[in-house]
């Protein structure tokens, strides 16, 4: 600039922008815009094809009648499909949780910054990366081929190993905020450190350990390449997840959607909008344990 | 207690008491350590266990012949998967030239533009999407897309027919199944990705920068292009390569949309498989050997994403540090 302002400040108002120059922000503005129209698109495509056609599939009967054997039959139901989403999905949880969580508060308790502590941060960073079906295979190579049988807790391992470093990181990250005076007014009164984690840190940080535990089953129990891989397939109701083959809703809608007949294809919409809802019913209730409890963060 | 605990915490306040008290304190560290090291084990266990079941398979062709033999066809024993890694390159490939800027652009949508209330709405859409099963994404591809697509991609095909190296590219449609359709899929699975970690980059550059600039007279886009921009490059690469390393690994709704067939085509209107698909694909049908190789196969993509991860965290871990020195 080459020009002295005497008096009046420059006008940066933008009025007085070259053509060139507001047409490029013009132009990157509205691309910038467009962006967010890509995403919303194929959630609305995919939400709305979801409801409607799993809606006209979705009844009474279809959530607790058995699978029919045949592709071609029409009616039945999702009932086992529903049954063993939920009982693989919970008996993974129950593995994945303490783990991840013990495993968290060594992280942010005991080994802080060691070179250890960094390591499994790391890899736990790592194994969030590693694609399901990976370990889908794994545990078929460790559990299904040794006991020589697919069965529902193969599938249970498989998604606890998904979930672990979900959990783990999420924990940490929750440990972290839990203030340090209050470990060393537990320490001041006395208590032993395990004492001290055990009912002042890990309560303290309790809805957000919830809540993230809850959005990594949210997406375990969407999985579907480990299941295929370890959990094999039933028509039928199979709550005993140790002995014979299981199923789940997102096997299910990947076994009916490649069938070309009304009745299968039918079925894999009413599964699709079934599994959504439990999705979406885990993650909500993440989102409120973590918005109504978020007081205790600080 | 020991010498190397930090004076802050209540690890060196020892106030006594008695043995059981000290051995309880002792099991419950070596139960939490345990704990974290699962991590070590069950990965060094994949890694291990994988390895040796895929050994008949992979020796069988040797590493090098399993990797890049073009002809795969399980039932004469021949297992070459180079084109299925061709076709996980390329699909990755597709939805990376999609997602990357669009991630970019509604990262930057939430930090610059949007105001408060809509910016929630927009994080909220980019979650729901994150939430989606893959396998619902391949229904709807494969259910709803692939029927109608493929008069789209035989109308570009026709259009790019005069443009000597687009038309091998973009040539001829059978069938809306394909590396396209697959790749799109991926964008939009690897989107919510990348975007959540572009916003977390966008937010680490400092107020004063993006003020400097606007005081400087700069549009937003100007002050985006030279004050937001060349601060975050390094993490943008960071988030763009865990978005890969996902898409990489994503099986079913690939396995659902990509058509299955097994050579390499510059087309990318053509049928293909990938890695993670062939192995949903011929799990239920495989015995012996077959298994062997997919398990193979299910090695060499646990390596080829592990180590995507591994760099990708180095970057965005990289471009943090620097980022922070320059600014501290």
């Amino acid at each position: 600039m080459t020009t002295v302002h005497h008096g009046a400040p420059p006008d940066l108002s933008g009025r007085n922008l070259s053509l060139r120059r507001a047409a490029a922000n013009r132009a990157a503005t509205v691309g910038i815009g467009l962006c967010v129209l890509v995403a919303a698109f194929p959630l609305i495509l995919v939400a709305y094809q979801v409801v409607v056609r799993g809606g006209s599939a979705l009844s009474l009967g279809f959530l607790v009648e058995e699978i029919p054997r045949n592709y071609r039959t029409a009616g039945g139901g999702m009932g086992p499909a529903i049954v063993g989403t939920l009982l693989i999905t919970g008996m993974a949880a129950l593995i994945a949780i303490p783990v991840g969580v013990l495993g968290a508060v060594y992280l942010n308790e005991y080994g802080k910054s060691g070179p250890l502590a960094r390591f499994i941060r790391t890899m736990a960073d790592v194994m969030t990366g590693v694609p399901s079906i990976v370990m889908g295979l794994f545990i078929y190579v460790v559990y299904v081929v040794v006991i020589e049988e697919r069965t529902g807790f193969g599938g249970a391992l498989a998604l606890a190993c998904l979930m672990l470093p979900i959990v783990i990181r999420s924990t940490e990250e929750m440990l972290r905020l839990v203030p340090d005076e209050l470990r060393q007014a537990s320490a001041a009164l006395g208590a032993r450190k395990w004492r001290t984690t055990l009912s002042v840190v890990l309560p303290t940080a309790s809805s957000g350990i919830t809540s993230g535990a809850l959005l990594a089953v949210a997406r375990a129990a969407g999985e579907t390449a480990p299941i295929i891989v370890t959990v094999g397939l039933t028509y039928l109701y199979r709550p005993d997840l140790f002995a014979g083959q299981n199923t789940t809703l997102a096997a299910q809608i990947y076994r009916n959607a490649t069938q070309p007949f009304e009745a299968s294809q039918e079925r894999a919409w009413g599964a699709a909008l079934a599994l959504i809802a439990i999705v979406f019913l885990f993650t909500i209730v993440a989102r409120v344990i973590a918005s109504r409890f978020a007081v205790d963060r600080r | 207690m020991t010498a190397t605990a930090s004076p802050e915490t209540s690890e060196d306040l020892d106030l006594g008491g008695d043995s059981r008290a000290r051995g309880a304190d002792r099991g419950f560290r070596g139960l939490v350590t345990l704990a974290g090291l699962m991590v070590l084990v069950v990965l060094a266990l994949i890694l291990v266990a994988t390895a040796l079941r895929a050994m008949p398979a992979l020796s069988e062709e040797g590493l090098w012949g399993f990797i890049t033999g073009t002809r795969w066809a399980p039932n004469e024993d021949v297992f070459g998967t180079f084109p299925m890694l061709y076709g996980t390159l390329v699909t990755s490939l597709i939805g990376m030239v999609v997602a990357v800027p669009v991630s970019i652009g509604i990262a930057l949508f939430t930090t610059e533009i949007a105001h408060r209330r809509l910016r929630k709405y927009i994080v909220t859409v980019v979650d729901l999407l994150a939430t989606i099963p893959s396998v619902v994404f391949g229904l709807v591809g494969v259910l709803v897309v692939v029927p109608f697509i493929d008069d789209w991609y035989q109308g570009l095909a026709g259009l790019v027919e005069p443009v000597p190296v687009l038309t091998s590219v973009f040539d001829e449609s059978n069938t809306g199944r394909n590396y396209f359709t697959a790749g799109m899929v991926l964008a939009i699975m690897t989107i919510p990705i990348i975007t959540s970690i572009a916003r977390e980059v966008f937010d680490t550059v400092p107020e004063t920068d993006k003020q400097a600039a606007y005081a400087l007279g700069a549009t937003r886009w100007e002050m985006i292009k030279g004050a937001m921009l060349p601060h975050s490059f390094g993490g943008l690469v960071g988030a763009s390569m865990l978005g890969l390393g996902r898409a990489m690994g994503e099986t079913i709704a690939v396995a659902l949309v990509i058509g299955g067939s097994f050579h390499i085509s510059a087309n990318v209107f053509d049928t293909g498989n990938t890695m993670a698909a062939v192995i949903a694909q011929q799990w239920g049908e495989s015995t012996g050997l077959h298994t062997d190789a997919l398990v193979g196969i299910g090695v060499v993509l646990f390596a080829i994403t592990v180590i995507i991860n591994f760099a990708a965290r180095w970057v965005v871990r990289r471009a943090e540090t620097k980022m922070r020195g320059a600014h501290s």
